[in-house]
């Protein structure tokens, strides 16, 4: 059955239609956790507020478990799903420069949005930021063209990688994010002892 | 936003693990219905070479990073990444507007620096940010969130990255935070 858009059972004309209403339950739930305060966001590298690793892990392991069971009812061919291709050298790269980029700005970018969406200038600069960092990279794109498509692995899985099925790593995912959620609590707790506020 | 303020009134938000089930809920209904992960980085990148193709339409035909957006019958936003985006604002300001955070126009710092620099670091994080995640092939949610969510390789290593280098640089810009 699914996914419905690849199997052509839901057709072109209500692509961008169902990109908006997704999109608003997605900006709703990043809003309602949180995640309109760059401070929010930040405590999960400071200790004051874990609520990242909350909603993250917590997103992470349902959709993971889900995806397993919508398999292994034949509702969603997971052969079928795009699956996020591997530059191994460059994507390492992105992801260091984009923690810094977190760090120093507070936000990523869907958070961005509901910041600005909730009157948020530091939401708008940031993105602003992203918008130009961008630029600089589309326009400096030739100068680094050979290193962005080298270590090319292709669209590979976790299981392909190191042949253990989907459902191990889901398992340890979910037991990893239980003990990150305990132990998390604990250092929150001695942390917010020295603060006057924690959550913004 | 002194440091009154916001003790005093306290900000609601959901309980995070019911945040967390919802995420999961919408990336699990999202990859079922479209067989792809939400987004936000890509519909920037549209927006960049839309610009690009009006300002410096000669730069765009002749970089093949911009002119493989660009170059077809539609405009770059009219992608499914662009829809989805602005629904990223739109959902934004209607949890918003039903728990009371949208007020006038502010800058949210910690109390230890000033309004301009937390514009500065801002600027420059978001230039960061949108650098790196081109390189990372997707930002927080299309690479670590929905790369991770269907186990894909690259987004447990996006994921890794991206927050391992924050633990890494944290103590660096403390007093931004903290």
């Amino acid at each position: 059955m699914g996914p419905l858009f690849p199997n052509g059972i839901i057709t072109g004309e209500w692509d961008f239609v169902i990109a908006l209403l997704l999109g608003i339950i997605f900006g709703f739930v990043l809003e309602a956790s949180g995640f309109s305060s760059s401070r929010n966001i930040t405590g999960v590298f400071y200790g004051y507020n874990f609520v990242v690793i909350r909603v993250f892990f917590t997103a992470v392991i349902v959709a993971m478990v889900g995806m397993l069971y919508f398999d292994y009812f034949g509702w969603l061919d997971l052969s079928k799903i795009f699956i996020l291709p591997t530059f191994l050298s460059p994507m390492i790269l992105g992801g260091v420069i984009m923690g810094v980029g977190f760090i120093m700005g507070g936000f990523c970018p869907g958070t961005s949005f509901t910041a600005i969406a909730i009157g948020k200038l530091d939401g708008l600069v940031f993105a602003i930021g992203l918008f130009l960092g961008i630029f600089v990279f589309s326009l400096s794109f030739p100068l680094f063209e050979n290193f962005f498509v080298s270590g090319n692995m292709g669209n590979v899985t976790l299981t392909d990688v190191t042949g253990i099925s989907a459902a191990w790593f889901a398992m340890a995912f979910t037991v990893v994010a239980l003990a990150a959620f305990w132990g998390t609590s604990i250092i929150e707790k001695k942390i917010r002892k020295n603060m006057t506020e924690h959550t913004f | 936003m002194n440091i009154n303020q916001s003790t005093d009134n306290e900000p609601k938000y959901i309980n995070p693990y019911l945040g967390g089930v919802l995420l999961g809920l919408l990336v699990l209904i999202t990859v079922f219905v479209t067989g792809r992960g939400l987004g936000a980085s890509g519909a920037i990148k549209s927006t960049v070479v839309a610009t690009a193709k009006v300002i410096m339409p000669a730069t765009v035909k002749s970089n093949s990073y911009m002119n493989s957006v660009a170059n077809s019958e539609h405009s770059p936003m009219y992608t499914w990444l662009v829809f989805e985006s602005i629904g990223i604002f739109v959902g934004g300001l209607l949890s918003g507007i039903i728990f009371g955070r949208v007020k006038k126009f502010r800058i949210e710092h910690s109390p230890k620096i000033s309004s301009k620099t937390r514009l500065w670091f801002a600027l420059g994080g978001g230039m960061f940010f949108g650098f790196g995640s081109q390189f990372g092939r997707g930002c927080t949610s299309g690479a670590a969130l929905c790369g991770t969510a269907t186990f894909a390789f690259g987004g447990v290593i996006v994921l890794f990255a991206i927050f391992g280098t924050g633990y890494a640089v944290a103590y660096f810009f403390r007093k931004l935070w903290i």
